[in-house]
């Protein structure tokens, strides 16, 4: 008997341009349940931060609790992690990120985690545009908690236990947009290929980044009747349209029909390309991002695909004009610079 | 791609790539689980069934399983195949496999069959023959049975106790062997009534190299093949202090060791080709030179020097290996003056040959222009039907284990034949496959996989193994090592079998396999779906095991390149779509 990950790996793993493989962004093996949405999330989070040639130590993951929040320790294993409490994660990549500004923040979270006991934190982070990325593993239930409806399932979605939900769902993509997101997506765990140019996208970005990523959960809600399971999902997910990643320096290989096509660049001088299959969505608008969501909700499928960014986006260190070297690099000396120092800012101030 | 047809023995077959490399397909991971198991006899019997002789190829084989091993293409070596065949041979209970040998018939089924020569391919056939009730007459000039075996293969790799062991169980069937004979026309064996006849005389005649100077030297100068039996059966025992052997292959290392033991202080090998190129398995060059025998390669024989009538040494030819772009290699001289090397005697290991001068050519056998006769590759049979040829006899000179595999289908022919049925309507092979599944995270296979770096078999010290020509080099692995080396296998036959109904399609497969083997993605044709595959899928002599049509229009590929069959998929497939299933695959013999 044995459940443990072989050391052995494929010889030819193309390597990045660290001279890293894709292995050595992996972490322990997943005790969840075998089939989950959640391992794929997970799959897709190596393959971006090894496609980025991302250095790993200078990731911080950092999640709530739930089995969304246990996968933390299934990737980037070099990586620094912090598993806090609850729906808490948010205030925790505040203080971490106020602290030391140079690390990539990645929060994952459940949908439990954050529409239900983090719903307050997951506002406030969205509205200060804290630079993360934040995904959500979005299964329609407390999949810890052996399958409670959760805030996000459906009205009549029905998980095993077979009661259809009798309340309305939170729509985590339309809330993050009214809070002040900077830069909205949903997508699916079962579609890597949207899924890991998302990814890389959100982390080039810089304020907050929020991916709603349905991810069934096999146990307890991947029944007839649910809007989270696999097949349904399959069925009803309509995307926005295709997202390339361009890093920078590399060149645009991808040939857009004119008209269709919006090229951004971001902050890293990288830039996405964006090829729209949905002619009524301009992403850079927050009207029509909110007017789109609505429209496919009553139509009873899944927008996917990049919904909103603001091209524009400043996020929290920006906004406060704090200081530009990490706050944890700063000295006693620079804290405190003396008497003299203070007897001219109170000059200057006279 | 069309999907896998895996209804055919033949694409499992393949999968277990030490099995499929083996030419008699011996089930090599279904011997190396029992070892780890320690039921050696067990581990014995299903090497005996299939290669008949486990504690001679256990020492002796040439191992084109090795090469082809798994293993060997995720980390730098293969498992030591061959030498856990020995493990198996050295520890079996021999009360216990004795009585496990078939039962040979009392009444005869009326059939009569003749075998000529007693090397493996004879013995083989004998061994398939004897328990469905054939008589059976072995003739061959040796003293005793075993071919080549006895007479080429030095005891120092291969004990006589090892050899007589494995001989007698055959000849032990009721078999009437006459030794000591030479048989000196095909047409008088056939006169006798014979039923069928099978020649497996083997390619017994050493090639030589007629150059100047060799009819003054020729006492000094020997073949290989006939000085290495010459000392097997000891008439010959030592050998002058100055020895030059020629020849890169097998032969030319037995010769260089053998003269080493029998007196030989400077010997050396020297070959034409270069030293890579050279037809030696490495480790029998690696054993030579490790014995103080150093390989002058790249140096062509030119001349054997003779001085006031004394035999001195010989002149050889400087030369480099050029390469044209098909890969052809032509041998240049470098133009540097011609070497010359002291000698007493030089051994001729260039080459053997076949030599039919006691068969008639007016008895149907038909004979090609290079005088082989013309055989059937699959039955064995030649023109004339009753005459069957097999192992170094038929297709020139390779090795035991071909020998046997000719052997078994010789068997089928010659029985198939006797029996008045078609010899081209082969009998499948015998195949199962079995879900190895026990339970959660559980299996009846031990598919950990452990990390272990091959280990090297213990020698005996030099000093003791270069002054007894019988005593054996090799010591073989111990139980506990055996193990650990055993454990090295990555079961290649429990088989990964995908069953598209059940699959939801949520990647769970993909994102556990350590070795990236599997990948969900829109059919195309083969060349262009390898390049779309989640990790490189350069090997083309490994197949892609391709799905139906998935509910997405996707097709499941799974490279078997480098599938560890570590079962990781099957234990995080959450509908059961992923099986580990133990394919077993064992080549027909005759009369089954
Ligand atoms: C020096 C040397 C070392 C080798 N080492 C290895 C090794 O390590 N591993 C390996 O796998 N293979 C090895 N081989 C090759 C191997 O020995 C042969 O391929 C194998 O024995 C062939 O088996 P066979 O049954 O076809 O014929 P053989 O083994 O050649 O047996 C044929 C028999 O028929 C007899 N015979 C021939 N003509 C007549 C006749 N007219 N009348 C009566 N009897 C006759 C011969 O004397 C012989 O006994 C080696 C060969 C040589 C020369
Ligand atoms: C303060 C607190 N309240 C309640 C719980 C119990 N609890 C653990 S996980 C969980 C819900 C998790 O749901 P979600 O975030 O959707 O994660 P999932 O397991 O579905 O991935 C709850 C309510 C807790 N651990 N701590
Ligand atoms: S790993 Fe084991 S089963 Fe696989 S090819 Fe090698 S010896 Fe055979
Ligand atoms: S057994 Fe399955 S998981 Fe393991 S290497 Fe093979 S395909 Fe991959
Ligand atoms: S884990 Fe099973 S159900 Fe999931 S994709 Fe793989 S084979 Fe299909
Ligand atoms: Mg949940």
């Amino acid at each position: 008997m044995s459940y443990q990950l072989p050391k052995f790996r494929h010889p030819e793993l193309p390597k990045n341009d660290l001279g890293y493989t894709k292995a050595d962004y992996e972490g322990a093996i997943s005790t969840l349940c075998a089939g989950c949405g959640h391992d794929s999330i997970s799959g897709a989070i190596v393959k971006a931060c090894h496609e980025l040639s991302i250095e790993p130590h200078k990731i911080a993951k950092l999640s709530g609790i739930g089995c969304s929040s246990k996968t933390p320790t299934y990737y980037l294993g070099k990586s620094h992690g912090f598993n806090s409490v609850h729906g808490r994660m948010p205030s925790v990549v505040t203080g971490a990120a106020m602290a030391n500004r140079e690390l990539l923040y990645l929060g994952v979270s459940g949908d439990g985690d954050t529409a239900s006991i983090g719903m307050g934190q997951f506002a406030h982070v969205a509205r200060r545009n804290l630079n993360m990325v934040y995904i959500v593993m979005n299964n329609g239930c407390y999949g810890l908690t052996k399958g409670q409806d959760s805030a996000t399932a459906d009205e009549g979605s029905m998980s095993k236990k077979g009661e259809p939900n009798p309340f309305s769902a939170i729509d985590l993509c339309a809330t993050a947009l009214q809070f002040g997101a900077t830069f909205v997506a949903r997508s699916f765990s079962g579609d890597k290929t949207q899924l890991v140019p998302l990814i890389k996208a959100a982390i080039a970005h810089r304020g907050f980044a929020l991916i709603d990523v349905v991810s069934p959960c096999v146990t307890f809600n991947n029944n007839k009747g649910s809007t989270k399971s696999y097949e349904f999902v399959r069925e009803h997910a309509e995307a926005t349209g295709a997202v390339d990643f361009v890093p920078m320096r590399k060149e645009i290989t991808t040939d857009y029909k004119p008209g269709y096509s919006h090229e951004v660049t971001l902050h890293d001088g990288s830039s996405i390309h964006l090829y729209k299959l949905e002619q009524d969505l301009d992403p850079f608008d927050r009207t029509s991002a909110l007017l789109a969501m609505e429209r496919h909700r009553a139509a009873g499928d899944i927008l996917t695909g990049l919904i909103y960014m603001d091209k524009a986006s400043r996020d929290l260190h920006e906004q406060l004009e704090t200081s530009r070297r990490p706050l944890s690099q700063l000295t006693e000396e620079d804290l405190c610079p003396g008497n003299q120092m203070l007897k001219n800012i109170n000059a200057s101030l006279r | 791609m069309k999907p896998t047809d895996t209804s055919n023995p033949e694409y499992f077959h393949k999968v277990v790539d030490c099995q499929y490399a083996c030419p008699a397909h011996t089930p090599v991971p279904e011997y190396i689980r029992l070892i780890a198991a320690e039921r050696y006899s067990d581990a014995y019997m299903v090497n005996w069934e299939s290669n008949v002789f486990p504690g001679i190829l256990g020492r002796t084989c040439d191992r084109p399983c090795e090469p082809a091993c798994r293993r060997g293409r995720v980390e730098e070596e293969p498992v030591a195949i061959c030498r856990l065949k020995r493990v198996a041979a050295d520890n079996k209970d021999k009360a216990d496999i004795a009585s496990r040998m078939p039962e040979i018939p009392a009444e005869k089924n009326g059939k009569r069959v003749a075998l000529i020569g007693a090397g493996p391919a004879s013995l083989t056939v004998a061994r398939d023959l004897a328990p469905l009730g054939y008589s059976i007459d072995i003739f061959d000039n040796q003293n005793a049975g075993g071919g080549m075996m006895r007479s080429q293969i030095p005891s120092f790799r291969l004990p006589a106790e090892v050899l007589d062991e494995e001989v007698n169980y055959i000849l032990d069937m009721g078999i009437n062997a006459t030794f000591d004979i030479e048989v000196q026309s095909l047409r008088e064996v056939l006169d006798k009534g014979y039923d069928a006849v099978f020649v497996g005389t083997g390619a017994p005649r050493g090639k030589g190299l007629n150059l100047p100077g060799l009819e003054d030297a020729a006492e000094h100068v020997h073949l290989g093949i006939d000085w290495l039996a010459s000392v097997a059966f000891g008439h010959t025992t030592s050998i002058e202090k100055k020895v030059l052997v020629l020849g890169g292959g097998n032969t030319a290392m037995d010769c260089c060791r053998t003269s080493r033991r029998l007196g030989g202080e400077d010997v050396r090998v020297v070959v034409r080709s270069p030293f890579e190129d050279m037809k030696a398995s490495p480790w029998e060059k690696d054993d030579a030179m490790h014995e103080g025998i150093p390989i002058y390669n790249n140096h062509v024989p030119k001349e054997f020097v003779i001085e006031d009538g004394e035999f001195k040494g010989m002149y050889f030819e400087k030369v480099m290996a050029e390469y044209d772009p098909d890969g052809k290699r032509s041998l240049v001289p470098t133009g540097e003056p011609l070497v010359f090397m002291e000698a007493d005697v030089v051994l001729m290991a260039i080459g053997q040959e076949n030599a039919f001068p006691w068969i008639e050519r007016d008895l149907g056998v038909a004979f090609d222009k290079w005088e082989m006769p013309v055989v059937d590759r699959n039955t064995f049979q030649s023109s004339n039907p009753k005459v069957f040829f097999g192992g170094d006899a038929a297709f020139g000179p390779e090795n035991v284990i071909t020998a046997v595999a000719h052997g078994h289908q010789a068997a089928i022919s010659i029985d198939l034949f006797c029996q008045g049925k078609d010899v081209d309507e082969r009998p499948a092979p015998f195949t199962s496959l079995l879900s190895q599944k026990m339970g959660v995270h559980e299996w009846s296979y031990d598919n950990a996989i452990e990390t272990d770096k091959r280990y090297a078999v213990p020698h005996a010290p030099l000093d003791k193994a270069l002054s007894d020509r019988m005593l054996e080099v090799e010591l073989g692995f111990d139980r506990g090592t055996g193990y650990k080396e055993a454990e090295r296998c990555l079961n290649c036959d429990v088989q990964t079998v995908f069953e598209e109904a059940r699959c939801i399609e949520c990647d769970a497969c993909v994102d556990i396999c350590p070795t990236d083997c599997i990948t969900f993605v829109g059919n195309a044709e083969e060349e262009q779906l390898r390049h779309s595959l989640t990790a490189p899928a350069g090997n083309l002599a490994q197949d892609l095991y391709v799905s139906e049509d998935l509910p997405t229009t996707r097709v499941m590929v799974k490279d078997e390149n480098v599938c560890l069959h570590c079962g990781l998929c099957a234990e995080r497939c959450p509908t059961s779509a992923w099986d580990m299933q133990k394919f077993l695959y064992n080549v027909t013999k005759a009369g089954r």
